[in-house]
C-alpha cells in the first residue's frame, strides 16, 4: 500500500506488524487510548535488599526468559558497557530469541553481532545502529524486523504498550542501595537519564546498574527508587572518554561555515527570530558553527532566547552562561561543558516522552520556533534519510530528526551537496525516514531551497540577499558533478521498518545485494 | 597504445582512485572496488572502457580502488597510468586523447 510519502509498504509487512502506512504528520491528532501499567512487585518488607551481586543473578531474580523484551539507553554513547555486559551473560545462560529494546545502538555494541547470528537476539527497536549491528541487519542476519523508532516513537511504543518491556536496565552513574538513579556524579557522569524515564515507568522489572554506589538517598533522583527492583554494582558501566568528550572545536572548514553563515542569515531574516524565540540543534559541525554564528547576531540584534533544546552542547550551555537564553531544556549531553551545565538551575531535565512523544498531551517539541538539522540525503519532495547510507546500508539514527522537524515552526536542514561523489539532494532518497511535509528549509553549499509548501517563508524572503534555489536546481547541480546515481540494488526480503513517530510504517528497509554490473 | 611495464597512478585518498594497468592477455580485465560501486559501479565502467578505447588500449589488466573519484578524476588517473606504463611523459597528445 502507497503511504504519504509515497513508499510502497508491502502488505505482507502490514500484516506481520499489525501496523498502518504512513498517512500524515497530524493523522492522530485527537486520538485517545489507554497508557500501558507494568506488572509491579511490592517491596513492602523493611529487611530486604535490593542490592544483588551480579548480572547473572539480577537475570535470575527477574526470572529471563527465551523470548523476553529487555531495554537499554544510550546517555553512555560510545562509551556504553551496559548492553555488551547483560547481552554477554545472557548469552551465556544459553536464552534464545530476545527483543533488544534501545533508545539507540552503536559502534560500541559491535560485540553483540554474534549473539544475532545466533538467535540470542532475534528483534531489535532503536533509534537506528552504526556499525557492525548496522552490517549485520542490512546484511539479512537479524531473524526478525528491525524497527527503527525516532526518541519520541519509542516512548510511544512504551507508553501505549505496543512494546512491552520485560526488564529495563539503567546504567546509573549514581545509584544508593534502594535504586535511586541519577545522572549526575559519578565516573561515567552522563548528566541526564531522560531516555530511561519511560523504561523504568513502563517495564516489569527494573535493574539500575552502578559503578558509583552512593549512600542513601541518592537525591533529588532522575529515576526513583519506587520504580527500580534491583541495583547491580559494577566495576565499570562505561569509558568516561568516550560518553562526554571534550567540546568539539568548532569546524574550520570554510564549506560548513560558509552554510552555517547561511543558515544564521536565513534565521534572522524569518519572521519566528524576535525575542522569547525558541531553538535547537545538533552535534555536526555545521550546526554548532551557526549556534555559535547565531548568539553573535543575537547580541548584535539585542534578541534574547526564551528556551534552548537538546541534544545540548557547549555552544548551547555558552547561551546560558552568557545570559542570552532563559533556560535550557535537556535530554542529552554531548560533551563535558554540556554535562557541568545541567548543575546550573536553570538548566532542566527532561524525559525524552517530555521532549518529544506525540501520544502526549504535547510535547516540547512541539513549541519549538526552529531546529536545524542534517541529513544523509535530501529528496525533490523534502523528503529526508537520516538511516539508511546512500549505498543501501543501516548506518544511522532517526534520533529526534522526525519529532523536532514535525513540531517546529521552521525546520532547517543543512547537508553539503556533495558528500565525495554521493549527492545529498536527489530524486528519490534510499530510505524516507522524516516526512517532506515536516522539512521547511534545505541549505547546502550550493543555494538553500525553501519547500514549496511554505509559501510565507519564501514570500518573507523574497528581498533577502541569499543564494535561493529550487529543490530541483540543487539536485541538477549535483547531478552535473557527479553523475546521475544508479538506484542500489537490494533484495526483496526486508530487514527493517522506518516507523513513523505515531507507528504506522515510514518505509521499510531491504536486505542488501552484492553489487552485479548491469550494463555490457 | 600497447601496455610496457606495470605502472601506478592515483591515490586511496577520499575522492581519489588509485589505478593500476599492467600486460593484458588478449583483452581488457577490470577489476573494481569502489566506496561508491551501487551507485556508480555502471557509470565508472563505462567511463573506464571510454578513456581506454580512446588511447587505443585494447590488452590490459586494469585495477581501480575508487574512493569516490568524480569522472574526471577517474580519466586522469587512468590517463596517468597508461601513459607512465609506456614510459611517455612528454608531448602528451593535449586536446587528442587525453581530454
Amino acid at each position: 500500500m502507497i503511504n504519504a510519502v509515497g513508499r510502497d509498504i508491502p502488505e505482507e509487512i502490514l500484516e506481520i506488524t499489525g501496523k498502518d502506512v504512513f498517512r500524515g504528520n497530524h493523522y492522530f491528532d485527537g486520538k485517545q487510548y489507554k497508557k500501558h501499567g507494568p506488572t509491579t512487585t511490592c517491596v513492602i518488607n523493611s529487611n530486604g535488599s535490593k542490592l544483588v551481586s551480579s548480572i547473572h543473578d539480577v537475570l535470575v531474580k527477574c526470572g529471563i526468559r527465551d523470548g523476553m523484551t529487555v531495554s537499554f539507553h544510550h546517555h553512555f554513547r560510545e562509551g556504553d558497557y551496559i548492553v555488551n555486559m547483560v547481552m554477554e551473560e545472557i548469552h551465556k545462560m544459553g536464552i534464545k530469541d530476545i527483543t533488544i529494546c534501545a533508545s539507540s545502538l552503536g559502534k560500541a555494541h559491535d560485540p553483540i553481532v554474534p549473539y544475532i547470528e545466533d538467535g540470542t537476539i532475534t528483534n531489535i527497536q532503536s533509534s537506528g545502529v552504526r556499525g557492525k549491528i548496522g552490517e549485520a541487519i542490512s546484511n539479512g542476519k537479524l531473524k526478525g524486523l528491525a524497527i527503527m523508532r525516532s526518541h519520541g516513537g519509542r516512548v510511544r511504543a512504551i507508553v501505549t504498550g505496543e512494546t512491552k518491556i520485560d526488564i529495563a536496565f539503567i546504567g546509573a552513574p549514581t545509584c544508593d542501595d534502594y535504586g535511586n538513579c541519577r545522572g549526575i556524579g559519578g565516573k561515567s557522569n552522563c548528566g541526564v537519564l531522560s531516555y530511561a524515564i519511560s523504561d523504568a515507568r513502563h517495564a516489569d522489572k527494573v535493574v539500575a546498574i552502578t559503578d558509583c554506589l552512593v549512600p542513601f538517598p541518592n537525591f533529588p533522583a532522575h529515576i526513583s527508587m519506587t520504580q527500580v527492583d534491583y541495583v547491580v554494582e559494577v566495576d565499570a558501566i562505561g569509558d568516561p572518554a568516550k560518553i562526554a568528550t571534550g567540546a568539539a572545536k568548532p569546524t574550520k572548514d570554510q564549506r560548513k561555515l560558509m552554510m552555517a553563515d547561511y543558515c544564521t542569515q536565513f534565521v534572522v531574516n524569518s519572521p519566528y527570530f524576535k525575542d522569547g524565540f525558541s531553538y535547537q540543534t545538533g552535534v555536526g559541525g555545521a550546526s554548532i558553527a551557526s549556534t555559535i554564528s547565531l548568539a553573535k547576531e543575537m547580541k548584535k540584534r539585542n534578541v534574547r532566547m526564551r528556551f534552548g533544546v537538546g541534544g545540548l552542547t557547549k555552544p548551547m550551555c555558552d547561551l546560558l552562561i552568557n545570559d542570552q537564553v532563559d533556560c535550557l531544556l535537556d535530554t542529552q549531553d554531548f560533551d563535558q561543558d554540556a554535562v557541568e551545565s545541567v548543575k546550573h538551575l536553570r538548566h532542566f531535565r527532561i524525559s525524552a516522552g517530555e521532549y518529544a512523544n506525540p501520544f502526549n498531551k504535547g510535547a516540547v517539541v512541539n513549541k519549538l520556533d526552529f531546529v536545524i538539522l542534517a541529513a544523509l540525503e535530501v529528496d525533490v519532495n523534502f523528503n529526508c534519510n537520516v538511516v539508511v547510507g546512500s549505498d543501501g546500508m543501516i548506518t544511522g539514527a532517526q534520533g529526534g530528526h522526525p519529532d523536532t522537524a514535525a513540531g517546529a515552526k521552521c525546520s532547517i536542514v543543512i547537508a553539503p551537496l556533495l558528500q565525495g561523489r554521493i549527492p545529498a539532494i536527489c530524486t528519490e532518497v534510499t530510505t524516507v525516514t522524516t516526512p517532506g511535509e515536516s522539512v521547511d528549509v534545505v541549505i547546502t553549499d550550493y543555494g538553500i531551497a525553501i519547500n514549496p509548501r511554505r509559501q510565507d517563508l519564501i514570500e518573507a524572503m523574497k528581498d533577502v540577499d541569499l543564494p535561493f534555489k529550487t529543490i530541483e536546481e540543487l539536485r541538477d547541480i549535483a547531478y552535473s558533478i557527479t553523475g546521475e546515481p544508479e538506484k542500489v540494488q537490494f533484495t526483496d526480503r526486508v530487514v527493517g521498518i522506518i516507523e513513523s513517530r505515531d507507528g504506522t510504517i515510514m518505509d521499510v528497509v531491504r536486505q542488501i545485494k552484492p553489487f552485479e554490473f548491469t550494463e555490457e | 597504445m600497447k601496455i610496457k611495464k606495470p605502472a601506478i597512478a592515483g591515490t586511496l585518498e577520499s575522492s581519489d582512485c588509485q589505478v593500476t594497468v599492467e600486460e593484458g592477455e588478449g583483452r581488457i580485465e577490470l577489476s573494481l572496488e569502489s566506496v561508491v560501486i551501487n551507485q556508480f559501479g555502471n557509470q565508472i565502467r563505462r567511463v573506464t572502457y571510454e578513456t581506454l578505447e580512446r588511447l587505443g588500449v585494447n590488452d590490459v589488466k586494469i585495477t581501480i580502488v575508487d574512493k569516490g573519484a568524480l569522472d574526471c578524476t577517474l580519466k586522469a588517473r587512468i590517463e596517468g597510468a597508461v601513459y607512465r606504463s609506456v614510459g611517455q611523459m612528454e608531448h602528451l597528445p593535449w586536446g587528442g586523447a587525453v581530454r
